[in-house]
């Protein structure tokens, strides 16, 4: 768990430029992250080629905080 | 011009404007994926065209309405090539028909074609593109779409549909360094006007203010340009290739 919320972490700080400080479970990507929805589906890109996941675009759509991501990437591995 | 070490996809590319567009691409140094439907000879002799000239280049059938086979062509690109720089989405088909006689066939199948198509292939390729921060897709449009046509209910409105989504397209990948252009040929002397009778092929020359049918090389030309260096600062546009018909 721990280990995919770093991986996690570390993409959104590099793609989103935000502090790894503001990066928490709770945080939502476009209020509190400041991502548009392009982010999105490109963080979405990235956690899969990460994670080596397909997320369908079903599921992507119900990404909308870090906590959902981490919990989604557990849910597959 | 110089087009070395870039990477193009052109959907239906084994024959007329897709082929002289394939063609240069691959002269200015392009390596070039040729999507073909049915015509496989066809679409190999300009695939072995390519690489007599020395750029690499394979073919792929691949109905550009189905979005699962869409999806495996461009997966197949990236794989073979590694990157995908240049999406041209030529592919297209005419089912004439008067509005009051055309079937719904007939309007559902150049729907589906030239345009659904034109999305589908935009939408496979815009991952690969995201990630490259770069990309180009050239959209081949019509004359028709501009200023309609009658007997084309069909096909104007797909084309016409084709420059709306080239502008959404634009807007939305601007950001990531995409950029999407669509080309409206005139009347093109190609398979698809060969099947024209001739009052009508005579009565059409004289709409054009230039006095000629295009020839295909003109828009590939016009495509070589859009996928250049050169037109990095323009997105969204329609660049009419059509002896002056619409203005
Ligand atoms: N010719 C003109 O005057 C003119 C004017 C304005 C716009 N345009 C547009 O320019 C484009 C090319 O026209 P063209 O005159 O060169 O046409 P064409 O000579 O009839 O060639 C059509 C090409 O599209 C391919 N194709 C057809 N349906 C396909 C599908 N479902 N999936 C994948 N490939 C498919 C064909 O493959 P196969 O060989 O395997 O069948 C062929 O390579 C079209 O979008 C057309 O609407 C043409």
């Amino acid at each position: 768990m721990a280990d995919v919320l770093e991986r996690v972490t570390k993409i959104i700080v590099d793609r989103l430029g935000v502090e790894e400080s503001q990066v928490n479970l709770d945080a939502k990507f476009k209020e509190d992250l400041g991502a548009d929805s392009l982010d999105v589906v490109e963080l979405v890109m990235e956690l899969e080629d990460e994670f080596d996941v397909e997320i369908s675009d079903d599921d992507a759509e119900k990404i909308t905080t870090v906590g959902d991501a981490v919990t989604y990437i557990n849910s597959k591995n | 011009m110089n087009l070395d070490g870039k990477i193009a996809l052109v959907t239906g590319a084994s024959r007329g404007i897709g082929k002289a567009i394939a063609l240069e691409l691959a002269r200015l140094g392009a390596d070039v994926v040729i999507n073909y439907a049915g015509n496989e000879q066809k679409a190999k002799d300009v695939s072995e065209e390519i690489k007599a000239i020395g750029r690499r280049s394979f073919i792929i059938q691949c109905d550009i309405s189905d979005s699962d086979a869409v999806q495996s062509m461009v997966k197949e690109t990236v794989d073979q090539f590694g990157r995908l720089d240049i999406l041209v989405n030529n592919a297209g088909i005419t089912r004439d028909n008067l509005l009051m006689r055309m079937k719904e066939q007939e309007w559902d199948d150049v729907i589906n074609t030239n345009l659904k198509g034109v999305f589908l292939c935009t939408k496979a390729v815009t991952r690969q593109m995201m990630k490259q921060r770069s990309g180009r897709i050239i959209n081949i449009s019509s004359v028709v779409g501009r200023i309609g046509n009658a007997g084309q209910a069909n096909y104007t409105a797909a084309k016409a549909g084709v420059i709306g989504l080239t502008k959404a397209s634009a807007r939305e990948l601007a950001a990531r360094g995409i950029t999407v252009n669509a080309i409206a040929p005139g009347f093109i002397a190609t398979d698809m006007t060969d099947e024209l009778p001739i009052e009508a092929k005579e009565q059409l020359i004289g709409q054009i203010p230039l006095g000629t049918l295009g020839e295909v090389e003109d828009i590939a030309a016009a495509a070589a340009f859009l996928a250049s260096n050169g037109a990095k600062y323009i997105t969204g546009q329609v660049l009419g290739v059509d002896g002056g018909m619409a203005m």
